[in-house]
């Protein structure tokens, strides 16, 4: 013992210091965490349009844990609008709770639904660009919104750009883009905030077949980096190919969940 | 909102404005119109007030006094009657001078000089406001000195009508008109909020907070206001300047004098400003509002 010295010494300095580095490890990704999305439940939503009769989603339970990736599948007026609607909370639900981290949404007040919109990365089926904006002035608009600095969108556009590929279109204007383009330029805005969830409503909706198979590559790349991803689509191929979760509605009730293709027959 | 979002709303607003400017300068001239409009009538309004206020003044009382009474003295009591703005003596030998005057030849009415004057001596009243006409003459024809007093009881009766008409008129003109022009600004700021109403949809579902939403459009509208009011001022102030000035040499209206003072003129024109750049900025905020409830 008593012939330990200075490299005995040095060496409980170093044990030491990386017992730290392994508590600020921990404490970085428990604080990353915390804000971090774990499950989404939906416990028996309906959802009746006013001046309709039948409802739009009826007695729909569902769960989503953090990191899927789930398409919602079925036919026009089946409820896939409403059900991303109500995850976005555009809507309220008639009946029923929605549930982010056991969280009810309904109960929301202003400025919780407005962090609760930006925890999520909207895309559309028309793109919503706005056309007086370039690629790079859309994309970062989803920033400035939020207050980030100039500097972080200066570091943040360009990835999210390299993200959907469309580095080199960064000054170009919406119209100057193909349907596909746009689509990617739509993603990239909803990327660029680093959400938990990506809604997407039809977002090959208005693509030919290699585009739609393209931005479907592009979710699940989206989805291996950790975010959730829920898409309506009436894509059936791209779903059959994806081989992903899937969840069929019909008539605004729930008719299938299981991982697989858009057919279950 | 933080210093950044502050930033980006104002370049947002002024990038929106260059890339929109013919959309922008269509608004601010549609603007600068509505509010030429009611700018033309508040200034016609005004020179009629003083065109009236000018007939009112010019309203006096005749005292014609009996024979040998001592005018000095009858002035003194008239002096102390509420309502009294001024009064002038006009002896009979000065009035028969103007009465030949009036007539064109001095030398007519020579026979009539001296004893033979057959006018009286004559004090001119003037009164503080018209309705005070009627008021003091009847006070003044009170006195023993007084020998008749005239002054045009039905011309004043008529003038005071026709002067609370026009008021009314006007009144009820210069609101129409400026709701007209407080709807057609609002419309017209309206209708470019429509062409971004995409814009605000999508600003919304990025998570914006109405409130730097709203920002911009409130910023932009109340440019193109201030511009269309600069547009109007502008066009409305080198109008008068020239319309005053041709009426101002015109000898032949000797009672309508246009009001010139920047104190009467001013508020007018200060008011146009501050009207048609704040209701443009309502009317930025009245538009969006629909679009808000995503």
């Amino acid at each position: 013992m008593g012939r330990c010295s200075k490299p005995c010494i040095s060496e409980s300095m170093h044990n030491i210091l990386k017992g730290y580095g392994i508590i600020l490890v921990i404490l970085i990704l428990n604080f990353k965490k915390k804000g971090a999305l774990n499950v989404i439940e939906l416990n028996k939503v309906s959802m009746l349009y006013p001046g309709t009769k039948d409802p739009a989603l009826e007695e729909m339970s569902l769960k989503l844990n953090s990191g899927e990736f789930l398409f919602l599948v079925g036919p026009s007026g089946a409820g896939k609008s409403t059900l991303i609607n109500l995850l976005f909370r555009e809507k309220l639900p008639t009946r029923g709770g929605i549930y982010f981290d056991n969280k009810d949404i309904s109960a929301y007040k202003k400025e919780e639904i407005l962090q609760h919109r930006r925890r999520i990365g909207m895309v559309f089926q028309d793109y919503k660009l706005i056309k007086q904006k370039t690629v790079f002035e859309n994309v970062a608009f989803a920033l400035e919104v939020l207050g980030y600095s100039p500097k972080e969108i200066r570091i943040k556009v360009p990835e999210a750009l390299k993200k959907v590929g469309l580095s080199h279109k960064e000054k170009a204007f919406p119209k100057e883009l193909s349907g596909g383009e746009q689509q990617r330029v739509g993603i990239a805005r909803a990327i660029v905030k680093d959400p938990d969830l990506i809604l997407a409503d039809e977002p090959t909706g208005n693509l030919d077949r290699d585009n739609g198979l393209q931005l479907m590559e592009l979710f699940e790349k989206i989805n291996q980096e950790g975010t959730t991803v829920v898409i309506a689509t009436h894509a059936w191929d791209l779903v059959d190919r994806m081989q992903k979760r899937v969840v069929a509605l019909a008539g605004g009730k729930l008719e299938r969940d299981e991982k697989g293709g858009y057919d279950h027959e | 909102m933080n210093r950044y979002a502050f930033g980006y709303c104002m370049r947002q607003s002024f990038q929106s404005l260059s890339r929109n400017a013919w959309l922008a300068l269509l608004t601010s001239g549609l603007i600068a119109i509505s509010l030429v409009i009611l700018g033309g009538f508040l200034l016609v309004t005004t020179n009629v007030n003083q065109f009236i206020r000018t007939l009112e003044s010019n309203v006096e009382i005749s005292v014609f006094l009996e024979e040998g009474v001592n005018a000095g003295e009858v002035e003194n009591r008239i002096r102390t009657v509420e309502g009294v703005a001024e009064q002038t003596f006009v002896s009979k030998e000065e009035g028969l001078e103007n009465f030949s005057r009036t007539m064109g030849d001095p030398t007519l009415l020579r026979d009539l000089e001296g004893e033979n004057n057959p006018l009286p001596d004559l004090i001119r009243v003037r009164v503080t406001a018209p309705e005070q006409v009627a008021v003091v003459a009847e006070v003044v024809e009170a006195y023993p000195e007084v020998e008749l007093v005239d002054y045009g009881e039905e011309l004043v009766t008529r003038l005071m009508l026709i002067t609370s008409r026009i008021n009314a008129l006007f009144l009820t003109l210069g609101v129409l008109i400026a709701f007209g022009a407080v709807f057609l600004i609002v419309n017209i700021i309206r209708l470019s909020a429509v062409a971004r109403q995409e814009e605000v949809v999508v600003m919304k579902y990025m998570g914006a907070s109405n409130g730097y939403i709203r920002f911009p459009f409130l910023m932009e509208g109340m440019v193109m206001g201030w511009t269309g009011t600069v547009i109007a001022v502008t066009v409305l102030g080198i109008m008068y300047s020239r319309l005053s000035s041709a009426f101002g040499q015109d000898s032949l209206i000797l009672l309508f004098q246009p009001v010139t003072d920047m104190e009467r003129l001013l508020p007018i024109f200060l008011g146009l400003m501050i009207m048609g750049t704040f209701m443009a900025g309502f009317g930025s905020l009245v538009s969006i509002r629909k679009y808000l409830r995503v």
